[in-house]
């Protein structure tokens, strides 16, 4: 909420003002559904809003049902779960870390559980190469989507397990925290080539233009896994939305008011990991989104987590889906990798969150 | 009534509170003095289980906290911090808060009002809907003051509730802890550093010293001698326009 509407609302009464954190809500309902339906009418066929609908309904032409379901719904669908995934970590790890700039790319998490995938895709054989003849970048398929999910997992944790026990040392501000994150994926992408560099050229090329982050690589079943995980989560979030709030008074306050906070943090990181995991398992690393979405909602929503959790969880779906926009409309028919898109403009953003909490501080 | 029965902590190796008694009854301002790292503030958060204490019990009205449910313990005990974060969330959301232990599901109108009502009575209720971190030092602690007494507490905890504030705001704060605690029979615990303040608004006086109390017991209890011993500085005790006041040497 911006300080003019607080200024215009002193005085008013809270019903007025819940109201008003309603119509925040629904606005980003009705943004997803949009920012949805422009995904699908954007690409090489043309199809006009009319079309896209009936092809939703499968009540439109062959060609339309058949490009509509088979080639623009499941990339949609993976921003949509992806982007709520990698939205509500970042939500949640900023409260439970106490940390502004925490979120699974800038602590690490993300490339832990990259670098977990890589080693099952290439060492435990998870993927599994299609000759496409063409030589092409995406002939790489992943045939065992639980061992890559379950390694990815155990990359997301072992950071998630270093970033908690950093976080109970005394005197490692969220700066501190940050620059460790750096330090953990450095290491991690280090690994990650390491695992490239043993592998054949095919594999290579495949593995590298995975790590840039492609939503077009899930396919149904992951998109239904992500999307599952991703519900128990939100569930998850959503019970102990009164437990966040007390959190944001620090956790001595929180523990007064009865949250338990022992279980809380690393329950809530432990979710995190595994639901950013699994994302970045089947989609590649997308940095920033996650971060950032909980920052825009935050001003309007403020630090209220009953609202806060559903409205960032869609925020982070909008700004997905129209980064995915942007990848297939700037250079067509290329379609650009994502990941490197939401880093390209995410950075400038990251940069402007630490210049502006320096200054306050 | 308030039962605080032997309590123990340490850190590590180093003992800071050695066996720690007192009781208080409802709606009695309790001050707990001391120097700098006599374990004020620990024994506050011993008290409501922010810290496990290696031995001893808070006991209120017949039963011991220790047994208590987390959720049974917030409606029993309240507490504000020395620091507070200044979360980007607004007044009203600050103090709905302190509903927290009490809300199942969603807020209750009886929730709503009784907020409403709490926000009234410290005065911020121009401030409702503003950010937490836009305010003052002072408004902050009346929030803050606010959101532990909708926990309807038998006991509210006060770690140095007006360090931050300037005089006019300190004696403000201290006269409506007071007031309310006696109209509501709330028993009051509150670590504080100015003597002076402490014998205007305290009813009694709990002097700490290596672990331990050293003293304990209404304003008769305040002396040079317990002043020198505590804190190792002179004072005397004077009387002006019929109050007590302390006058460090």
């Amino acid at each position: 909420m911006s300080r003019q509407q607080i200024k215009e609302l002193q005085g008013g009464n809270y019903r007025q003002y819940i109201r008003r954190k309603w119509m925040v809500l629904i606005t980003m309902i009705v943004l997803t559904v949009a920012a949805g339906l422009a995904s699908l009418m954007a690409g090489s066929a043309g199809l006009s809003l009319k079309e896209v609908v009936l092809g939703v309904l499968k009540l439109g032409s062959k060609q339309t049902n058949t490009i509509v379901w088979n080639v623009r719904m499941p990339r949609i669908a993976a921003a949509l779960v992806v982007g709520v995934a990698l939205a509500m970590c970042g939500c949640i790890m900023q409260n439970v870390l106490r940390n502004p700039l925490a979120s699974a790319s800038t602590l690490g998490v993300s490339q832990g559980a990259s670098f977990g995938a890589a080693v099952s895709i290439i060492w435990l054989g998870a993927g599994s190469q299609l000759n496409t003849g063409s030589g092409s970048a995406a002939a790489l398929t992943i045939s065992n989507p639980t061992l890559v999910t379950l390694c990815a997992f155990m990359g997301g944790v072992a950071t998630t397990l270093v970033i908690l026990g950093l976080s109970r040392v005394r005197g490692v501000t969220p700066s501190v925290m940050v620059l460790a994150g750096v330090a953990i994926s450095s290491m991690f992408s280090g690994g990650t080539t390491l695992v490239q560099y043993f592998a054949d050229d095919v594999m290579v090329a495949t593995v590298v233009h995975w790590t840039f982050g492609n939503l077009g690589r899930a396919g149904w079943n992951e998109i239904a896994l992500i999307g599952a995980l991703g519900l128990a989560a939100f569930l998850f979030f959503y019970y102990h939305r009164w437990n966040y709030n007390a959190m944001e008074s620090g956790p001595h306050t929180a523990k007064s008011l009865g949250v338990p906070v022992d279980f809380l943090v690393p329950a809530s990181m432990i979710v995190c990991a595994l639901i950013s995991s699994v994302s970045v398992a089947f989609v590649g690393c997308i940095n920033f989104i996650g971060l950032i979405a909980a920052h825009i909602m935050r001003r309007f929503v403020g630090n209220d987590f009953r609202f806060l959790i559903p409205c960032t969880a869609l925020c982070g779906a909008v700004l997905l889906l129209a980064s995915d926009i942007c990848c297939r409309m700037l250079v067509p028919p290329t379609v650009l990798p994502i990941g490197a898109l939401t880093s390209f403009l995410g950075a400038p953003l990251f940069l402007w969150l630490i210049m502006r909490r320096r200054s306050v501080k | 009534m308030i039962e605080i029965r032997d309590i123990a902590f340490s850190y590590g190796r180093q003992r800071i509170l050695n066996g720690v008694s007192f009781t208080a009854q409802p709606g009695e301002c309790v001050g707990i003095l001391g120097n700098n790292g006599a374990g004020k503030s620990t024994l506050i958060t011993c008290i409501n289980r922010i810290r496990t204490p290696e031995r001893g019990e808070v006991i209120i009205d017949g039963k011991s906290v220790r047994e208590m449910s987390r959720n049974e313990m917030a409606r029993t005990i309240a507490y504000v911090a020395q620091k507070n974060e200044m979360s980007h969330a607004t007044v009203f959301d600050c103090v709905l808060l302190g509903r927290k232990p009490y809300i199942k599901w969603s807020v209750s109108q009886e929730d709503i009002d009784l907020c409403e009502a709490m926000i009234r009575r410290v005065g911020m209720e121009q401030f409702q809907v503003r950010s937490l971190d836009e305010l003052s030092g002072g408004e902050l602690q009346k929030v803050m003051l606010a959101r532990a007494l909708v926990q309807q507490p038998k006991l509210l905890l006060l770690d140095e509730p007006t360090s931050n504030l300037d005089p006019r705001n300190q004696y403000e704060m201290m006269a409506l802890v007071r007031q309310i605690a006696r109209e509501q029979g709330i028993a009051v615990f509150i670590v504080i550093h100015d003597l002076n303040l402490a014998l205007r608004y305290c009813d009694r006086f709990y002097f700490l010293k290596d672990g331990t109390g050293y003293s304990y017991g209404g304003v008769e209890t305040v002396t040079a001698e317990t002043i020198q011993t505590v804190y190792g500085i002179k004072a005397e005790i004077a009387q002006i326009n019929g109050k007590q006041v302390v006058v460090l040497d």
